[in-house]
């Protein structure tokens, strides 16, 4: 919401500048956005007269002007406009002068000609044919044509000799406040904010047109719950012409276009009291008479803009016995548009119901000025001044005569709210000790009406959002002001902080995954359904069963995801496009699957691993995942091979599990996968759950004691068939030993001379080890022969 | 005899002092103090004293090999520590060539900004509350007393899984609040931070998913100075001590009074500069009381408890934490940037 300080100033005087005043009001709680000043561009343009003026020697369009500009002599100045005559007032743009646009203007030849400035159109000003209908278009502005223009100087600065220099506030207005969408709403406020009186008006109407307004007009209400009130009047003879400057202005720089004064005056209006008005021609309501009625199913109508709609029987119409002529609350009809030949015009300034505006706008998606306000909710009590004061301003620019009377149609009963004015309460809530003569004071600043008894006020019918004591706390607290509050700690009984089981797990996870080398990453929820596609998932996966956003901002944001994957690779890839030579990321995201409570979504939360570069491969990301398990006291863990899941390398993929518990699933992402993404560096990522990872973290440790015997170690080497896995080895090694074994740690793989094709010799390091004694070469040799003899059983495993 | 031992004496002293390794001295030692060495050869001779001479000659022989011994130790702990520094001396290494690389993974600095959040809020005895992100409108709005009609639940704004507007994505972490009065006992004191989504465009400044911090406290007597005595607080823990506030007036349907704060701009001081667009001051946080309506939904007598509540961004946090100036940083997660912190 844009506010003139000058129309301001008509109701309450209030000449601090522009900054002290935006954070003035911003305290008291209508928020400015920012200032400007109109015209702030322009520097250094005068008003000046054509004193002479001769054709250009060098030149047969150009002239050569000496212009007056209240200087001791006469500048040259040379022009190639060809409407300027001798003893003309014209806009004058001087040496070092600045325009719109950030031009520059400076003085030098043209033509071999001296030229101290330039003479300048309206458009050079920023200004357009609506600001100044009446001057010329392809010339230099000549200002001594305008009648409007009077009181001009020579050497005056233009801005202000034109009326280009209001000051203008842009206000961010909350949802609670409709009010205040107009000069007299913030005028309440400045008024009360400076503590300065505020100058409201009674609009007077003269009337006195031919004709008695309920014989010309009627109105029906069929929809009267949309409705609540509905007041028009009218204006006879009606001459269609520009609104006078001083109205054009105000419109400018509340930055709505002047149209013509009819036009005009419904925008003035709308402005100064909040209140959307309309004005439609006379001759095209037929039979006189206006009904607001809901729209047929299908009905049509084509609005000012020109654009057709179809209704339906949620959208409100003005209409006359036989057709629409207006969207009610949001744009008139053409067909009963004000033209230049109109001559008898109704003005509405009628009251609909917010919630029907709002959804028609919506359906329609042409939310516009007036629907933004109806939707918020307006102030009936309104529409009666508002008409009224549109009449005296026809009065005013002489645009027509008003028939005497108005149709007014109230379909509501206005109960004005009384609340308790509870000090005690209100200090206990906001912890003041404001005194019941200073939150009156402040009630009183903002129309509340305080009578005889001082424990009642009455809201403002324009005050919707004051129902209850919290919402006059707020009005005191703005005024006594949100910085005068004390600053205190909270009493009240001890509540103990800290972070649960599950946060302290998420916290460990985060610490061991950057421990081992991996940095943080933040990806989004949403992605596109072809997502499954890259990842190689089948058609009819039953993961891809995701929450659909219906309103998406675009195809790629449109889903929720049932997996992290494809966001790790986006970032993978993104690091690998920027060449970044190495990635090793993290996230502990979530992934959201359909069938929660109430239809919501199980969204369980995924740690997920990605790296490329510096060494990454299968068995480093291993060795990361076992060091996490280690960490948490995971029991029991395996990995097996993996080749069903799609999006990994069939051959270098595993399922990590601990004991009956499948954690999840890592290894090389499948070349295809990161092909779909654009690169072909080999990817490895893991996808561990989160929950499983809560019910394998085992137990806090328990000291065991350190061992008092020493170790014997034993080297062992065996030969076996290709196929057959470490995993198995390390199994068969368990099993065959008898209690003594610590450890059996694999420390070389070999394949070449000396061992059969399709066979590998595999070497392990066992540790054997008694807790009550030291052992003996002849005990450990023993275990190692059941070692041994268990290998080749199970395995056809050879010492080699 | 005593002329031998004396002779003995100054040749291996001196053969002693001008050893150069440790095999000479080892050849000195067997030489001087060996079985078949001088001095043993001399005290062969004892035999032949009287038993008159013999003690003399017994303890001058005895002096004699102390002081060779002595001689000996200190001649070859001087060796040692000639090797020592030879060996030290060809050990050197040049320090200026770079560690070995050890990869240390990095906290996103979002995560750390909000970890310095929650150490915060956990001193003043605060609890951490985690919920869903997608949302039922019940208690994303009407719970927090925006009905039917209010702007942000339009479909412009919003995100919605189903045509009667039932299932969103939360637009704030406001329900969180609902949740907690609904499962907790009193008096409550939360914070919950999570995820949220606006249907705003990607650019420097907005973001469809950015991230949020909630924070309700639930009491007796509760009053709006404790509300800002607690987020001053914050803000000092935050930015540091003496850090400038201000609190002005706003509207949120959930709370009454409500308001924004303020931090005064750290660039200019609040004189006005491009980072707080002229205004002197940077929005930090949106407050307020809770509404009664909205304790009242919640079967909470407003007569007898009151409470506040805040909701802050983390991304403009974050932002303003580290001096990053582009939102899309924080999603682009580019190593070269999470490495920076």
């Amino acid at each position: 919401m844009n506010l003139s300080r000058k129309w301001l100033n008509e109701f309450v005087k209030i000449d601090t500048p522009d900054r002290e005043f935006a954070e003035a009001m911003t305290l008291s709680g209508s928020k400015v956005e920012g200032t400007s000043i109109e015209g702030g561009e322009i520097s250094n343009v005068v008003v000046g007269q054509v004193r002479s003026l001769v054709r250009h020697p060098n030149s047969d369009h150009m002239w050569i002007c000496q212009v007056d500009v209240g200087q001791a002599e006469p500048l040259q100045i040379v022009t190639g406009a060809q409407n300027v005559k001798e003893n003309d007032l014209v806009p004058v743009a001087l040496h070092k002068s600045t325009l719109p646009g950030g031009k520059k203007i400076e003085k030098g030849k043209l033509r071999g000609e001296v030229s101290n400035g330039m003479l300048c159109s309206f458009a050079e000003l920023g200004l357009d044919q609506r600001d100044f209908p009446t001057a010329y278009a392809d010339g230099i502005w000549i200002l001594s044509d305008d009648p409007e223009l009077t009181g001009l100087t020579l050497g005056q600065d233009i801005r202000e000799a034109v009326g280009l220099d209001d000051h203008v506030v842009e206000f961010e207005i909350t949802p609670n406040r409709p009010d205040c969408l107009s000069v007299i709403g913030l005028a309440r406020e400045a008024a009360a904010t400076f503590d300065k009186p505020l100058a409201l008006h009674t609009p007077e109407v003269k009337g006195g047109a031919d004709g008695v307004l309920t014989d010309l007009l009627d109105v029906e209400t069929p929809a009267a719950d949309l409705v609540p009130r509905y007041t028009a009047r009218m204006v006879r003879n009606v001459k269609i012409a520009p609104s006078p400057k001083w109205m054009r202005e105000r419109l400018r720089a509340m930055g709505v276009r002047p149209i013509n004064n009819i036009v005009d005056i419904t925008n003035y209006v709308m402005l100064e009291y909040g209140q959307p008005m309309h004005a439609f021609d006379y001759r095209y309501v037929n039979g006189g008479k206006i009904i607001v009625r809901r729209a047929e199913e299908g009905e049509a109508l084509t609005t000012l803009d020109g654009k057709e709609h179809r209704l339906t029987a949620n959208h409100l119409v003005i209409a006359d016995e036989g057709r629409a002529v207006g969207l009610a609350g949001i744009m008139g009809g053409l067909n009963s548009e004000i033209v230049d030949d109109t001559t008898d015009v109704v003005f509405e300034s009628a009251c609909f119901d917010g919630t029907c505006i709002r959804k028609g706008a919506l359906a329609l998606g042409m939310r516009t000025e007036a629907s933004a306000k109806f939707e918020k909710g307006l102030d009936p009590m309104n529409t009666l001044p508002a008409v009224n004061r549109a009449c005296e301003l026809v009065e005013l620019l002489g645009a027509g005569e008003v028939v005497d009377g108005c149709i007014d149609i109230l379909n509501f009963v206005l109960h004005p709210v009384e609340l308790p004015v509870e000090p005690d309460k209100i200090n206990a809530l906001l912890g003041t000790d404001v005194s019941r003569e200073e939150m009156l004071s402040i009630l009183k600043k903002l129309d509340f009406l305080v009578e005889e008894n001082p424990d009642v006020v009455t809201v403002p019918s324009w005050r919707g959002d004051v129902r209850r004591m919290a919402d006059l706390a707020e009005e005191v607290a703005r005024f006594h002001g949100y910085n005068n509050i004390p600053n205190t700690l909270m009493r009240g009984q001890t509540t103990q902080g800290g972070y649960s089981v599950v946060q302290k797990l998420e916290n460990r996870l985060g610490e061991l995954c950057r421990a081992c080398g991996y940095s943080e990453i933040i990806t989004y929820s949403f992605i596109s359904p072809s997502y499954y596609d890259k990842i190689l998932w089948p058609e009819d996966d039953f993961r891809r069963n995701s929450f659909k956003i219906l309103n998406p901002l675009g195809e790629d944001t449109s889903i929720m995801r049932t997996t992290t994957l494809p966001s790790m690779l986006e970032i993978l890839t993104r690091n690998c496009n920027y060449r970044n030579k190495s990635a090793w990321l993290y996230e502990l995201g979530r992934i959201y699957q359909p069938g929660g409570e109430e239809g919501l979504a199980n969204e369980t939360k995924i740690l997920t691993l990605g790296a490329y570069g510096n060494g990454m491969d299968f068995f480093t990301m291993k060795g990361t995942i076992e060091a996490i398990l280690r960490d948490t006291r995971a029991k029991d863990i395996r990995f097996e091979p993996c080749a069903e899941d799609h999006s990994y390398h069939p051959g270098r993929c595993a399922e990590v599990w601990s004991g009956d518990n499948c954690i999840g699933v890592f290894g090389q992402v499948h070349p295809q996968a990161a092909q779909n993404y654009g690169v072909d560096v080999e990817l490895y990522c893991a996808e561990l759950s989160f929950d499983v990872l809560l019910v394998t973290h085992g137990a806090d440790p328990e000291y065991a004691p350190l061992p008092k015997f020493p170790a014997v170690t034993r080297d062992i080497a065996v030969v076996c068939d290709e196929a057959v896995t470490v995993g198995a080895l390390e199994a068969a090694i368990r099993k065959g030993a008898k209690g003594l074994l610590k450890d059996a740690a694999l420390f070389d793989i070999y394949r070449g001379k000396g061992v059969a094709e399709g066979k590998k010799s595999v070497a392990f390091n066992l540790t054997l080890r008694a807790d009550d004694r030291s052992l003996t070469g002849e005990e450990a040799d023993a275990d190692v022969k059941s070692i041994l003899e268990t290998l080749e059983k199970d395995c056809g495993a050879v010492l080699r | 005899m005593k002329e031998q031992l004396a002779k003995i004496r100054t040749e291996a002293l001196s053969a002693f002092e001008s050893v150069r390794d440790s095999a000479a001295l080892d050849e000195l030692r067997v030489k001087y103090l060996g079985k078949k060495g001088e001095l043993t050869a001399v005290l062969k001779q004892m035999g032949k004293l009287s038993a008159e001479e013999r003690p003399a000659m017994g303890q001058l022989a005895n002096e004699v090999r102390a002081a060779l011994e002595s001689a000996l130790d200190a001649a070859s702990h001087k060796l040692e520590e000639a090797a020592m520094e030879l060996k030290l001396k060809a050990e050197t290494v040049d320090v200026t060539i770079p560690g070995k690389s050890v990869q240390v993974g990095r906290r996103h600095p979002m995560n750390t900004a909000l970890e310095e959040i929650k150490d915060i809020f956990i001193g003043m005895g605060f609890t951490v509350l985690d919920g869903p992100e997608i949302e039922l409108a019940e208690l994303n709005f009407d719970r927090l007393n925006a009905e039917e009609g209010h702007p942000s639940r339009d479909w412009s704004d919003t995100f919605y899984f189903d045509e009667d507007s039932r299932v969103m994505l939360r637009s704030q972490t406001s329900p969180m609040q609902v949740r907690a009065m609904d499962s907790m006992e009193l008096p409550i004191r939360i914070i919950a931070p999570g995820r949220v989504y606006r249907k705003d465009e990607v650019d420097a400044t907005h973001s469809p998913m950015f991230h949020q911090v909630e924070g309700m406290v639930i009491d007796k007597n509760i009053t709006m100075a404790d509300l800002k005595g607690t987020l001053n607080t914050l803000a000092e823990q935050l930015f540091g001590q003496g850090t400038v506030t201000r609190f002005r007036p706003h509207h949120f349907p959930f709370t009454e009074p409500s308001c924004e704060m303020d931090v005064q701009c750290h660039k200019c001081g609040g004189a006005g500069c491009p980072t707080c667009k002229g205004e002197g001051w940077i929005e930090l946080l949106g407050a307020g009381m809770i509404h009664p309506r909205v304790l009242e939904m919640a079967g909470i007598d407003p007569d007898e408890w009151s409470g506040w509540a805040f909701g802050m961004g983390l991304e403009r946090t974050a932002l303003r934490r580290f001096k990053i100036d582009d939102l899309r940083l924080i999603f682009e997660n580019d190593i070269r940037f999470l490495e920076q912190f």
